[in-house]
């Protein structure tokens, strides 16, 4: 307009805001969530670090009193460091093989105009309606002896191999059944993503992979690395896969901890396994979590 | 032959036709604006010069070349986002050296073309900031510089000043200017904000539902807009539904509900349905005997500047604005005379599309 009104800046109220005058609000409107919290997570997680501490005896079973023996037995026995190396190479593998298919899914996911972009979402989300067991089952199914893998490789002439209870048949179904914890934190950042700002990097001239290198990959590092942390967590507690699909011979840590728990009723043991699992997947998300965020924090805040 | 032409530009989406037909020549250094309320194509014909949306029809040169096919990232245009699109993870520095970067200038030149490039938008002290340590305004000239500094043949801003507020997008629309001068570089600018398109462009083209409906300087779009729906969305307007009286040679006296006013336009007929014209500021107001007409002050608004007044009379609520020169003002309810000169007045044929709403052109 040629003449402008003054613009009315409006009238700031000058009351309080909520935080000063109930100071302690945030406390109770966080308090249920945190009883909940820790009634359902916390107090398990206590009891079974106790537990990890009490003596066994195998003729009499649980005796309480004040052991770390346990801890001992695992530390020092080539068996179960066999078995967590296992378990963090197979969530490791599963999870590095998850970004690498994850990631472009996600893009070309957010790429995709509607109605494709609801039905592959939807693709992608689908498996997580079927338990976990059921896809164990199925790909144990597919990779048998008998199964239509072997069909297709034996009519190939190339012959019968021996697919199930190894190392690549659990990180296949892994990744199978992580991918989703991939797809959608990766696809939640890409969807906050300016789409201006990867067309900016092309008027500059850039190819479309340098200006997804570039400008369109750092931006969702915050999603990838949530996205990995997830997978990363889940594998290396996945208890159906390893212990539908690595049969008796492939353990992972949680497999013997059912073992501990359910087969030699030694609880103490099965605990302590537990609570040095948990230990070791803290420190190594932690230490993750600082490596890839740390880099990042003043970037994007 | 033009540095930048579109000839016939059309974009549809499914039945939908988003711009129509669209053709326009840039001169070489010359600052054009594409002026239009939301939605009329603005965004989509930038988007199709960019060369991010491709044309239904139509071809696009620049420079002699015919760049309608070509590639985004092969044009070579200097682009400025709505959003200004910045890259969140690089330092102010890093944002504008992309661009020389994806051209391969040696490092040893990139360096103080970026520092120039910074020094022309008074940035050089935030070079090692991050996009989200700057104001708003300070982006939007790391998002000119990073524009700029690849020395672009064309400059493309798309609403580069909406997310300022009024003051900073005042101050910046005259910078923008200057900076344009300076290098020289032919600019088209979208935007909605006519007082923008206005006040920085050489040449103004007034986009309505996908068409163009005219190209022309600032100063003859407001004086001698060609359509009604111009002379409504480029500033304030009375305007005055009428039927011609009489008619002579150069000029023709227009009956306004039983008042003849004379008019300047050649070539009216006897009993044809007009509807008149008259800028708020081109209407003065007099002694309650001595003008054409006489009404009453309904309401009055300060603006500073200037007073708006809202006179009914006998052709209903007219606007009227004068300069604030110190002078008392005229009194609400005041009794008062209206007088124009023949010549400010624009006359368009046929009947008015709505009533005019009073109300929506002083906020509008
Ligand atoms: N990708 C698209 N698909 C369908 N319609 C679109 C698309 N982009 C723009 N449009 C439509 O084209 C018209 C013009 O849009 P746009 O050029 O963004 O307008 P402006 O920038 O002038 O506000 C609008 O009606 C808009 O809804
Ligand atoms: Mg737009």
């Amino acid at each position: 307009m040629s003449t402008t009104l003054p613009d009315a800046a409006p009238a700031s109220p000058g009351g309080e805001t909520p935080e000063r005058r109930f100071p302690s609000a945030p406390l109770f409107l966080s308090g249920p969530a945190a009883l909940l919290f820790a009634a359902l997570v916390l107090t398990p997680l206590f009891l079974t670090a106790l537990l990890s501490f009490n003596q066994f005896d195998y003729a009499t079973g649980r005796t309480g009193g004040f052991t770390l023996e346990h801890y001992l037995a695992v530390v020092t026995d080539e068996y179960y460091l066999e078995i967590f190396l296992r378990t963090f190479r197979i969530s490791a593998l599963a999870t590095a093989i998850c970004v690498v298919i994850g990631v472009p899914e996600a893009y070309i996911l957010s790429r995709m105009s509607n109605p494709w972009r609801s039905i592959f979402l939807l693709v992608i989300l689908a498996p997580l309606l079927v338990s976990v067991v059921v896809r164990a089952f199925g790909w144990s199914m597919l990779l048998g002896p008998e199964g239509p893998v072997n069909g297709a490789l034996i009519a190939l002439g190339i012959g019968r191999m021996k697919l199930l209870y190894s190392e690549g048949t659990v990180v296949v179904a892994l990744v199978h059944v992580m991918l989703p914890f991939m797809v959608i934190p990766v696809w939640t950042s890409l969807q906050k993503l300016d789409p201006a700002v990867e067309q900016a990097a092309l008027s500059f001239g850039a190819s479309r992979a340098t200006a997804i290198v570039r400008v369109v990959a750092p931006q969702i590092l915050p999603g990838i690395l949530s996205g990995s942390l997830i997978v990363f967590g889940l594998s290396a507690s996945a208890f159906a896969i390893p212990g539908l699909l690595g049969g008796r011979r492939l353990k992972m840590v949680a497999t013997v901890v059912y073992d501990q728990y359910l087969s030699d009723l030694n609880w103490p043991m099965g605990a302590a396994v537990a609570v040095i699992l948990l230990a070791a997947n803290l420190i190594i998300m932690l230490t993750y979590h600082r490596m890839v965020e740390g880099h990042y924090r003043r970037r994007l805040g | 032959m033009s540095f930048l032409e579109l000839k016939n530009i059309t974009k549809r989406y499914g039945p939908m036709t988003a711009v129509g037909d669209v053709s326009l020549s840039v001169e070489k250094g010359e600052f054009v604006s594409l002026l239009g309320p939301s939605g009329c194509g603005k965004t989509t014909t930038l988007q199709m010069i960019a060369g991010f949306v491709e044309p239904s029809a139509g071809t696009i040169r620049l420079d002699g070349r015919d760049i309608t096919r070509a590639k985004a990232n092969s044009r070579g245009l200097g682009i400025v986002f709505q959003s200004y699109a910045l890259f969140p993870h690089m330092t102010v520095f890093d944002n504008v050296s992309f661009g020389l970067e994806m051209q391969r200038v040696p490092k040893g030149e990139r360096k103080p073309r970026v520092e120039e490039a910074l020094s022309l938008v008074h940035l050089a002290p935030y070079a090692k900031r991050y996009p989200r340590e700057l104001s708003g305004g300070q982006r939007q000239r790391v998002a000119l510089a990073r524009a700029l500094v690849i020395r672009p043949p064309v400059l493309l801003l798309d609403e580069p000043l909406s997310n300022l507020d009024a003051k900073l997008r005042e101050a910046m629309q005259f910078e923008l200017r200057e900076i344009q001068r300076k290098v020289g570089t032919t600019t088209v600018m979208v935007t909605h904000d006519q007082a923008e398109a206005f006040s920085i462009s050489d040449r103004v083209v007034v986009m309505e539902a996908g068409r163009i409906t005219q190209i022309d300087q600032p100063y003859r779009i407001y004086e001698h807009p060609e359509t009604e729906f111009i002379s409504r969305f480029v500033g304030k307007t009375n305007l005055l539904p009428g039927k011609v009286a009489t008619a002579t040679g150069a000029g023709a006296t227009v009956s306004l509900a039983g008042i003849a006013v004379p008019v300047e336009t050649a070539g009216l007929s006897v009993g044809e349905t007009v509807t008149l014209c008259i800028r708020p500021e081109k209407l003065h107001l007099t002694a309650p005997s001595g003008g054409l007409l006489t009404g009453r002050v309904a309401d009055r608004f300060f603006l500073g500047s200037q007073w708006l007044y809202h006179i009914d009379g006998p052709l209903g609520t007219l606007m009227v604005v004068t300069p604030n020169d110190g002078s008392t003002p005229a009194e609400q309810g005041a009794p008062v005379g209206l007088e124009w000169s023949p010549s400010v007045v624009r006359v368009h044929r046929g009947a008015m599309a709505e009533a005019p709403d009073v109300a929506l052109e002083v906020t509008g």
